[in-house]
């Protein structure tokens, strides 16, 4: 079956050779990075995590987003997402891939990232975060494997699969629960102290994830003959569409809190994030402008997805899939994790300015992402084309 | 008796969230993270209603009156414990390790800094270190055990169990905790070590883990005071000794003044309190 990853056009070829260029070239980042250590990095003592660790967040959301391609077709029997389940399985693979390399890229001292298995501690949220981080691993790559090779058979899966597939589906959930609550558990940190963090995760997750599919499934309609049905898009559409409402809804709650209670503390990182923020003397707003595109991203994005799909345009269904993924990706890929910081836990304001070598590691392990979903994808959609002949 | 019953639901609660946690959970109530002295105290729902639990708890005043009238104070100490324990000089603020400094007072008490504080609040230095928090978040937040709280009160570091994740750094409400960004036994472009004398007596640290004040556990062992503390000689600026021993001096001088602690209100119990 994976040999069907080795044939492939000159365009397939040419994808394969441009990521591994970016892998190739992000390696060598990797290497200075080891032996010069983090403060290669755009990271300071008041901002201790940066792009990596904001990746990686965003990236557990898009893995538990294949959730929603997975719960219908399972669960309710949803017969015309029969075609991209196992596509929302391989997608979730890459991510959580792509999440593992984060966090090993983050760590100051990668050789022992085994000592979190080897001192297991209950109490740290970062010990159940790799538990249930590897465990979706395992089990997309166990379901979606074995799901595909029947299918290349042309017989039925085993019935164990079927469970571990309905194990799968809480354990999506879990895996970005456990996420958020690395950030909401901790004290005195106000932005993130919020019990609404695990729900918003999700919802944008249960958005910038089928998002990223439907846009990867518009241009495989334009590349190869693999076709994922109207139908099964137009659902896409509704599940995007609404995940991604509910999570401005929770935006907006938090905004409310924050401004109408008028608690500094609730205030500031909004503050930073969105007007700039005034200390002594100084306004700090770098990320301004980018949260402000997000926002507005989002309130287009939103109704013209509705639009696209009224319309059956899929020029229009992919702009606005492109820019609700982009809205979505910094507000969680960036203003999250990085707003958190500000201001500091001395009550100052430090910012974070990435560095080239930090953001040409960060598109390295995106390029793998892509690399590891491609070579799934073509696997499966050439099994899919052969068994419908 | 409610606290107590709180304290439990909210064990009970992660026990249940983390399904396997169980044991730890019956861990945290056997080796009596609810206390004796906790279930007597008032429910308050703050921090400050709770007492330290029995046995030995070190802790430690800052008297800032004294500070303010001995201007050279607040170097001398920072010198006496970076120089002692190896504390590199990056010579900038991004890589910076510190493990005490003097910081402004709205700085180090936000909650208390309202518009009309007095004149001299402004420029008084307040020494800031690490809490050696009673429930530490550092603790709860590290994957590997590599901070961990020992009985006497002391939030301790193993610098060779930890991964450098800095999670903890994310959960310490007070900035006590600087990672080493690199190579702390290196040197800059001139050849200028960042460590200027090393303290053989001290491990120096490896690049890529996270390190702050140790409560000078080194010192204490063998039954010396803290570094800092003695750097500030007869000027009664920093007491250190048992909280729980009603006749140390810490006690006495706690019983004498009034006192604040650095955000209370989260919960973390601090070890550390301040005449200001
Ligand atoms: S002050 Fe910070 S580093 Fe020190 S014990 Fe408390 S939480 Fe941990
Ligand atoms: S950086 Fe080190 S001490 Fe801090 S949480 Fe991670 S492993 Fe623990
Ligand atoms: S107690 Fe020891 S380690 Fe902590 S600041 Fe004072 S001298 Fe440094």
């Amino acid at each position: 079956m994976i040999e069907k990853a080795l044939k492939g056009g000159s365009g397939y070829w040419a994808w394969i050779i441009f990521l591994l260029a970016i892998i190739g070239m992000g390696g060598m980042f990797y290497v200075q990075q080891y032996n010069y250590g983090l403060g290669i990095t755009g990271m300071s003592r008041d901002v201790t995590w940066g792009v990596y660790i904001s990746q990686f967040t965003f990236l557990v959301g898009v893995a538990a987003g294949g959730l929603m391609l997975v719960l219908p077709y399972y669960i309710h029997h949803y017969k015309d997402f029969g075609r991209i389940t196992i596509l929302g399985e391989f997608m979730a693979i890459a991510a959580v891939i792509m999440c593992l390399l984060f966090i090993m890229a983050d760590l100051g001292q990668p050789i022992r990232a085994l000592n979190v298995l080897l001192h297991p501690t209950p109490n740290s949220m970062l010990f159940w975060d790799m538990i249930v981080l590897n465990g979706y691993l395992f089990l997309n790559v166990v379901c979606g494997w074995a799901v595909l090779h029947a299918e290349y058979k042309g017989v039925k899966y085993a019935r164990w699969v079927k469970y571990l597939i309905y194990l799968s589906i809480p354990w999506a959930v879990s895996i970005h629960t456990v996420t958020a609550f690395l950030y909401c558990g901790l004290p005195g940190r106000h932005f993130w102290l919020t019990a609404i963090l695990a729900p918003r995760f999700l919802a944008s997750a249960f958005a910038a994830g089928p998002a990223l599919l439907l846009l990867v499934a518009l241009i495989m309609e334009r590349t190869t003959k693999f076709r994922v049905g109207q139908v099964a898009k137009d659902k896409l559409v509704t599940i995007i569409g609404y995940a991604a409402l509910l999570n401005f809804f929770f935006v907006g709650c938090e905004f409310f809190v924050a401004y109408y209670s008028q608690i500094p503390g609730h205030m500031h990182t909004l503050d930073y994030l969105f007007w700039g923020l005034s200390h002594d003397g100084h306004t700090y707003n770098n990320l301004v402008p980018f949260m402000r595109a997000s926002m507005l991203m989002g309130l287009v994005g939103i109704p013209l997805i509705f639009i696209a799909r009224a319309r059956q345009s899929g020029g229009l269904l992919a702009l606005s899939c492109i820019l609700l993924f982009l809205s979505l990706w910094i507000d969680k890929g960036l203003g999250l994790v990085l707003g958190g910081f500000v201001p500091t836990m001395m009550e100052g304001v430090t910012e974070y300015y990435p560095s080239v070598q930090e953001l040409g590691i960060t598109a390295a392990i995106w390029a793998t992402g892509f690399f590891v979903l491609t070579l799934l994808y073509k696997v499966a959609i050439e099994v899919k084309l052969e068994q419908e002949g | 008796m409610k606290k107590d019953r709180r304290d439990f639901l909210k064990v009970a609660g992660l026990a249940a969230i983390a399904g396997i946690g169980a044991p730890s959970a019956f861990n945290m109530l056997l080796k009596g993270e609810a206390t004796a002295s906790e279930q007597s105290a008032a429910a308050a729902g703050q921090g400050e209603a709770v007492a330290a639990p029995t046995g030995k708890r070190w802790g430690m005043v800052i008297d800032v009156r004294k500070f303010v009238a001995n201007p050279n104070l607040p170097a001398k100490c920072v010198e006496a414990c970076h120089t002692i324990h190896n504390v590199p000089n990056f010579g900038n603020p991004k890589d910076e390790i510190k493990w005490i400094w003097p910081d402004k007072f709205e700085a180090v008490f936000p909650d208390e800094s309202h518009y009309k504080r007095h004149e001299a609040l402004h420029s008084m230095p307040i020494m800031t270190l690490c809490n050696h928090c009673d429930k530490p978040p550092c603790v709860r937040a590290c994957p590997t055990k590599a901070t961990y709280r020992m009985k006497d009160g002391v939030v301790a570091m193993d610098y060779h169990r930890c991964i450098g994740c800095r999670f903890c750094m994310a959960a310490c409400p007070y900035g006590a905790r600087s990672f080493n960004w690199r190579d702390p036994r290196g040197k800059d472009e001139n050849g200028n070590p960042f460590i200027k004398t090393v303290n053989p007596k001290f491990p120096t640290r490896m690049r890529g883990v996270v390190e702050k004040c140790n409560f000078c556990v080194e010192r204490l062992a063998l039954g010396q005071i803290p570094a800092c503390v003695e750097a500030t000689g007869t000027t009664g600026a920093m007491v250190f000794g048992d909280l729980n021993d009603p006749n140390s001096e810490v006690s006495k001088v706690l019983s004498a003044n009034f006192t604040i602690q650095r955000k209370p209100s989260l919960g973390t119990y601090p070890s550390l309190f301040y005449i200001i």
